[in-house]
């Protein structure tokens, strides 16, 4: 012990850190903020180291070269012991961070704490969430498997609609004319240098002007923020009110660390490593690539969009919904912090997580998606076929092969690109459906090249067959007068 | 001559320090930006694409639309399999082809032929084209990207060897859904 002690006297005559360390960790904050709110930014950071460590593990092995990044995946995975917890971890843990950081952020908008003097706390904050977002991205390409071969792609296809410097940007985003080696090694490159520098330069700044200006205060309605008594009363709470960091607040965030920590250990050994799916190999074209999870929203917006407004979406989008996030500081800067005071706030956490998740919800399910091959897969159910006559059996045979399942859904079974056929019958008369099917329409292809006259025919027929039992068809009232003297005796054919 | 009474020697040599290292910077950051821009800044007369083999042409019979790979004419050696790119080959009449992109004009996504109901369609967001590749549905702007091609000898050629993306002027060209007379 006493020689442990005299080692430590021997350093810090030479460092001189510890009187700077006992400072920093014994200074005062003020009593309510010993709080399990005030818990994730210190997670975020925990969660942050192990990624740095479980990604100098994984560099130990994984090759950044578009020829052999599969296989050492697979090595990861299959050969080295434990290679795929390592993998799971660094996954999961990703996860964890982007999702803990959000919270973090949304915590620190509730209680009001991007308001002065944390202004720039509150910024480099938004440049931390970006840059975390950043190695999620980058991270999903060096897992370079298909999804993320078209990621890529797809990152490709939106970076070339900016104006004028498009191609340029896409040239630069992936280091030649094609997605190839030189696009992984600078995704390498970016992932293992660049955005974890900036990440590590950004905490640094973010913690060091949270230790300055101390921790935001428990907000308290009615307690408003003005510029030029702000940091006296700041000064005075913590005096009146406070308590030593260490140990009065920092057991907490130890325990939602370790707590934190063993459920990321847990997710990755119940559920595994993240991929690779299939190899990065552009001819195999049967796959349906997906981002991960936290870009699934994105994914489902791109299909919602109308075509028009896809590219000033895309482009200027990000740029106003980021530029709000650094400009909110100064426009509310001073005033009411407690978000019980706040509804405009609360209203706006609300909308945006209720927006994200439906959208998540979204990306999961795919509606917009053909199935593609539902055609060969789902046979039309028997109770569309039968008491049919030979010509809507017919048609039920061209329903299939003509791939209309890809995108039709019968009895909820099928694709949900168009809407359900089930009863169709009800909303479409006879001439409707003909022109429907040959002219398409709405977001419908024209299938009049692809269909013989005799096809067209029990195509319809089919369709005229598919209505609740005991509704009745549509009809052309017009013709119905036209060609048969009783309306009655025209509706009594139908089914 | 007069000199500035505040200006001292080494106050003067601070600043000439500064001045030698901003030389110095600007010296170094002309080749580190010549690097880092290299997969742009190139020889503009020419660009990445140049004439590939598809192979004979009694691969693709006529009236059919068949999968076709060429290896990247502009190939690195740690590209892998990522170089073998696939194409769609349209033989209309035996006579003319089309040559179409795998990668969908919305967001890049391999699309997939079906022959029964002559359409393309993508798996990502539902983009659909008929057989000319022009657009039928869905969110993509415009119909499949198209390449050059040419037939030489018994041998089908297109004119490759860069992805094609929505923003590219090159292929602005291909927005014209008329069939490229051979060569």
């Amino acid at each position: 012990m006493r020689l442990i002690a005299s080692i430590g006297k021997w350093l810090d005559a030479r460092l001189q850190l510890g009187s700077t360390i006992r400072e920093t960790a014994g200074h005062e904050v003020p009593r309510e903020t010993a709080s399990w709110f005030y818990v994730f930014g210190s997670a975020a950071f925990v969660v942050f180291l192990l990624q740095i460590v479980t990604g100098i593990l994984l560099a130990l092995i994984y090759v950044p070269s578009a020829a052999e990044a599969w296989n050492s995946l697979q090595t990861l995975n299959h050969t080295v012991p434990l290679g795929w917890y390592i993998r799971a971890l660094h996954g999961w843990g990703s996860n964890f961070m982007v999702a803990i950081v959000l919270i973090h952020m949304v915590q620190v908008f509730l209680f009001g704490a991007y308001k002065f003097p944390r202004e720039l706390t509150w910024i480099v904050g938004v440049f931390l969430l970006l840059v975390t977002l950043g190695m999620a991205f980058t991270g999903q390409v060096l897992r370079f498997d298909q999804d993320a071969y078209w990621g890529l792609g797809i990152g490709a296809s939106i970076a070339s609609r900016v104006p004028v410097l498009g191609p340029s940007i896409v040239q630069l985003l992936l280091g030649g004319p094609i997605i190839g080696g030189a696009t992984l090694s600078r995704f390498f490159a970016l992932h293992v240098f660049v955005v974890p520098g900036l990440l590590i330069a950004f905490v640094a700044v973010h913690l060091l002007m949270v230790v300055k200006l101390g921790i935001n205060e428990w907000p308290m309605p009615g307690r408003l923020v003005r510029k030029a008594t702000y940091i006296k009363d700041y000064h005075e709470l913590t005096k009146k009110d406070g308590l030593p960091f260490v140990p009065g607040a920092i057991w907490k965030d130890m325990f939602f660390a370790a707590f934190i920590m063993l459920a990321l250990g847990a997710c990755a050994y119940y559920f595994g490593p993240f991929g690779p799916s299939g190899p990065p190999d552009p001819t195999i074209i049967q796959t349906a690539p997906r981002p991960d999870f936290f870009f699934l929203w994105l994914y489902a917006v791109l299909s919602f969009l109308p075509p028009s407004m896809e590219t000033p979406v895309l482009l200027i989008g990000p740029v106003l919904g980021i530029l709000a996030l650094l400009l909110l500081p100064f426009v509310f800067g001073e005033g009411e912090k407690s978000w019980r005071r706040r509804p405009i706030a609360v209203l706006t956490i609300l909308l945006v997580a209720v927006s994200l998740t439906a959208f998540t919800q979204l990306g999961l399910h795919t509606p917009w998606s053909p199935l593609m091959d539902a055609w060969s897969r789902i046979p039309i159910p028997n109770d569309y076929l039968h008491n049919r006559t030979a010509l809507e059996r017919q048609g039920a045979l061209v329903f299939q092969v003509k791939q209309c399942h890809n995108c039709h859904s019968l009895a909820n079974e099928g694709g949900e690109r168009g809407p359900a056929l089930g009863a169709v019958a009800l909303r479409l008369t006879q001439d409707q459906l003909i022109r429907q099917v040959i002219q398409g329409g709405g977001n419908m292809p024209s299938y009049g090249k692809n269909l013989s006259p005799a096809e067209t025919t029990a195509l319809v027929a089919f369709l005229e067959t598919l209505h609740p039992a005991g509704q009745r068809p549509a009809q052309d009232a017009s013709r119905s007068v036209g060609i048969e003297e009783h309306i009655p005796a025209a509706a009594s054919d139908s089914r | 001559m007069t000199v500035p009474s505040d200006l001292t020697r080494r106050a003067l040599f601070m600043k000439i320090g500064i001045a030698l290292n901003g030389i110095v910077g600007v010296i170094l950051a002309a080749p580190i930006l010549r690097y880092v821009l290299s997969p742009v800044v190139r020889d503009r007369t020419k660009n990445y694409d140049s004439w590939v083999t598809l192979g004979g042409l009694e691969q693709f019979p006529s009236g059919e639309t068949r999968l076709a790979t060429y290896r990247n004419p502009v190939v690195t050696a740690s590209d892998g399999q990522t170089a073998d790119i696939p194409c769609w080959v349209r033989n209309i009449d035996g006579k003319s082809f089309q040559v179409f992109a795998i990668n969908c004009a919305h967001l890049g996504c391999p699309v997939r032929w079906f022959p029964h109901s002559g359409l393309f369609m993508c798996p990502c967001h539902g983009g659909a084209y008929y057989q000319d590749g022009s657009r039928a549905s869905g969110p993509p702007e415009r119909g499949l990207f198209e390449y050059d091609h040419k037939i030489d000898g018994s041998q089908l050629f297109i004119k490759a060897g860069e992805l094609p993306t929505p923003g590219q002027p090159t292929q602005a060209s291909n927005l014209v859904r008329e069939i490229h007379p051979c060569a």
